[in-house]
């Protein structure tokens, strides 16, 4: 008997009993749909969560004055860092890439008839953007020149342009802080909220030396930190030990002498947030491969029960001629067919249910950014697994039937 | 020694000293004790014997779909104890229809698919011509109508009957039947059994059937009497074998 006919006889034998052909369609697809749908939803968490890690950004050191020991809480008091070490620390360290010091402020802004006031309001260097990995929506950020002459200038973050703008262009406007005007030059791009849920926007950034001159009338070049961005993530810790030599030498301080300042780099915040996303992961992934056990106990089960179900029917076409590789063929084309249908629902099923949830998830939650992702790896490994369960407890009771004589399937009631 | 004789000499049954066992752990129970029978081209043989005796474990075995547990069953001078499963169930499709007592049709299939499986199992057969022969073959157990129905949409008798056409649509050389009109009323027995004799008359169609029914039995040739799974008569006289029967063991 050739192959035509085993399908021919296998798919009559399908459509005889729609219903048994039906339920395990239904195992296969919820199978493969749920493991699809679980890992899609996890991977769009992790992505999240790992996007938010950007926005603090990972390859940041940041330098504390104080001592060691003191640790930053002393680091008002102590007036260690200049601006100068930020700049030998860009040009010295091989490892870093950009530097900016940072000079802390606060007051009101004001323009026109509307205040408000800053989460942050630092003074900065030139290099800041490029620290922070942070562009500009429009303008420009203020120069080497801006700052060197105390210059007037600003640059603001979304939240303040949605504060004090509303729609107008706040681009050459002036705002003023303790009564002295500020002509905005740039806006930040928008960053949204950093995973403490802190509005990275509400920001307002100015030359370091105006903020230290004109703001707070001081004489002195000290800072408050120093933000260092290394060239890469991997040289995180290189660029740490580049700094603290360096500092030391230019600090003359000796071996074994306290330091006066603190390094501080957010490798082990990268390490936690890696651990969380590896647990999220793990955790997302025994939930699939449980999910896959479920649909795959789903499926044994209808086959099982069919195939014994059907030990008569076995009997009743070996009784009249098939032999066993027909029997097997029958089983296994069935097995095949109900797979694939079940294999293309279910994962069509899947990539809809996971753009549906990540939209519901996003729509539910004001503020949840969640990226839409369709996990086709795991629709592929599901839908293969789906497969090979549906096919093997399909052909295995089959198999052990039609090594009976006729007459003993025959006998099964 | 049965292969060197002459075709036309050859029976086409040779059964030679055939055991069946059925080994239950504790008890074995023989339901076949040492059988030899020969039967010939277009005989009409009818077994008999009380319930338990061991008809059906030899129409089984006739019917190659059981195995004897020793002895030699040669059919058309072929050795079947020692043929392969795939070549036995060659066998079974192309020289053997076997109709059973409780049909054993395919569910939710139609009356013409059932008729049509056998020739599906064979080689070669265009669909159309597939079609056709079973059509033709319903049209013989005079159920060319009912070809679109189901088993559960037909009475016994004609269930039997499509049963029938399914045994007989590869054309084999025998037709084995084991109580094939247990499950039916006397006026379908009657029938079913006319359709017997007429195919065994008309088509020279050997016919070996099962039955417990004297009324039965009578329209066979040949009767063959079974008790606790030995031949005690092997008779063409019907009035003998009903006294054998009923005599007391
Ligand atoms: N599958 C089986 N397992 C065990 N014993 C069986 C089996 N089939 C038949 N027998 C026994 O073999 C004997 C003959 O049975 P069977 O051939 O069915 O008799 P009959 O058809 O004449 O009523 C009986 O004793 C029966 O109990
Ligand atoms: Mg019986």
């Amino acid at each position: 008997m050739g192959l035509l006919n085993s399908i021919r006889i296998a798919l009559r034998a399908l459509l005889k009993n729609k219903m048994r052909a039906a339920l395990t369609i239904l195992g296969v697809v919820i199978g493969i749909a749920a493991v699809t749908t679980m890992v899609s939803i996890g991977q769009s968490a992790s992505k999240l969560v790992e996007g938010q890690f950007q926005t603090l950004g990972t390859n940041v050191i940041v330098v504390f004055p104080g001592s060691q020991r003191g640790g930053p809480v002393r680091q008002a008091l102590v007036q260690t860092l200049t601006a100068d070490d930020a700049e030998s620390i860009a040009k010295e360290c091989p490892a870093v890439l950009a530097t900016t010091p940072l000079v802390a402020a606060t007051g009101q802004v004001i323009y026109g008839n509307s205040n408000w006031s800053p989460k942050d309001m630092f003074g900065v260097g030139e290099d800041y953007p490029i620290v922070r990995n942070w562009s500009l929506q429009s303008g420009g950020f203020f120069s080497k020149r801006e700052i060197n002459s105390n210059a007037k200038v600003c640059v603001i973050g979304q939240t303040l342009v949605a504060k004090l703008f509303q729609t107008s262009n706040p681009l050459n406007e002036t705002i003023r802080v303790k009564n002295i005007p500020f002509r905005i030059v740039g806006v930040l791009a928008k960053k949204g909220a950093s995973m403490m849920g802190d509005d990275l926007d509400d920001i307002l950034l100015m030359p370091y030396t105006t903020v230290r001159k004109r703001l707070q009338g001081s004489a002195f070049n000290s800072v408050n930190a120093i933000m260092v961005s290394a060239k890469q993530e991997s040289q995180m810790s290189d660029a740490t030990d580049e700094i603290k030599q360096l500092l030391l030498d230019r600090h003359d301080i000796s071996d074994g002498q306290p330091s006066d300042f603190l390094v501080q780099n957010t490798t082990e915040i990268a390490a936690i947030l890696t651990f969380i996303t590896g647990s999220l992961t793990m955790m997302l992934a025994s939930i699939a491969g449980i999910s896959l056990v479920v649909g795959g106990v789903g499926i044994m089960n209808i086959m099982l029960v069919s195939v014994t179900e059907r030990t008569k029917e076995i009997g009743i076409r070996m009784a009249i001629g098939a032999r066993g590789r027909d029997i097997l063929r029958q089983f296994l084309v069935e097995a095949v067919v109900l797979s694939s249908i079940g294999g293309f629902i279910g994962v069509s099923l899947g990539i809809a249910m996971s753009t549906a949830a990540t939209t519901l998830i996003n729509y539910v939650s004001s503020g949840a950014d969640w990226p839409i992702i369709v996990s086709i790896p795991a629709a592929l490994v599901a839908m293969t697994f789906a497969a090979i369960v549906g096919v093997f407890f399909g052909y295995y009771p089959a198999l052990r039937a039609s090594r009976l004589d006729p007459i003993e399937a025959l006998r099964y009631e | 020694m049965t292969a060197t004789l002459p075709l036309t000499t050859r029976p086409l049954i040779q059964l030679t000293d055939v055991r069946k066992v059925y080994d239950l752990g504790e008890v074995q129970v023989e339901a076949l004790k040492g059988t030899t029978l020969q039967i010939e081209r277009g005989e009409f043989v009818a077994l008999i014997g009380p319930s338990g005796s061991g008809k059906s474990t030899l129409m089984n075995t006739l019917g190659c779909l059981d195995r004897p547990t020793s002895g030699s069953y040669l059919l058309d001078g072929q050795e079947i104890v020692t043929m392969t499963r795939d070549q036995r169930a060659m066998i079974r499709n192309k020289s053997i229809g076997f109709v059973f007592q409780n049909f054993n049709l395919l569910n939710r299939t139609s009356a013409i698919e059932n008729v049509e499986l056998p020739m599906l199992y064979a080689q070669g057969i265009s669909a159309r011509v597939r079609r056709s022969r079973a059509l033709e073959m319903l049209e013989k157990v005079g159920l060319a109508e009912r070809g679109h129905h189901h088993s559960s949409q037909l009475s016994g008798g004609q269930q039997q009957r499509v049963a029938i056409a399914r045994a007989l649509v590869n054309n084999p050389s025998i037709l084995m039947a084991d109580e094939p009109t247990g499950n039916l009323d006397t006026k379908t027995s009657k029938e079913v059994i006319e359709l017997f004799q007429k195919l065994n008359r008309e088509q020279s169609l050997t016919v070996i059937l099962v039955t417990h029914d004297q009324s039965v039995a009578r329209n066979a040739n040949r009767k063959i009497v079974l008790r606790d799974g030995e031949i005690i008569l092997d008779t063409t006289d019907s009035q003998l074998a009903q006294e054998t029967l009923n005599s007391p063991v």
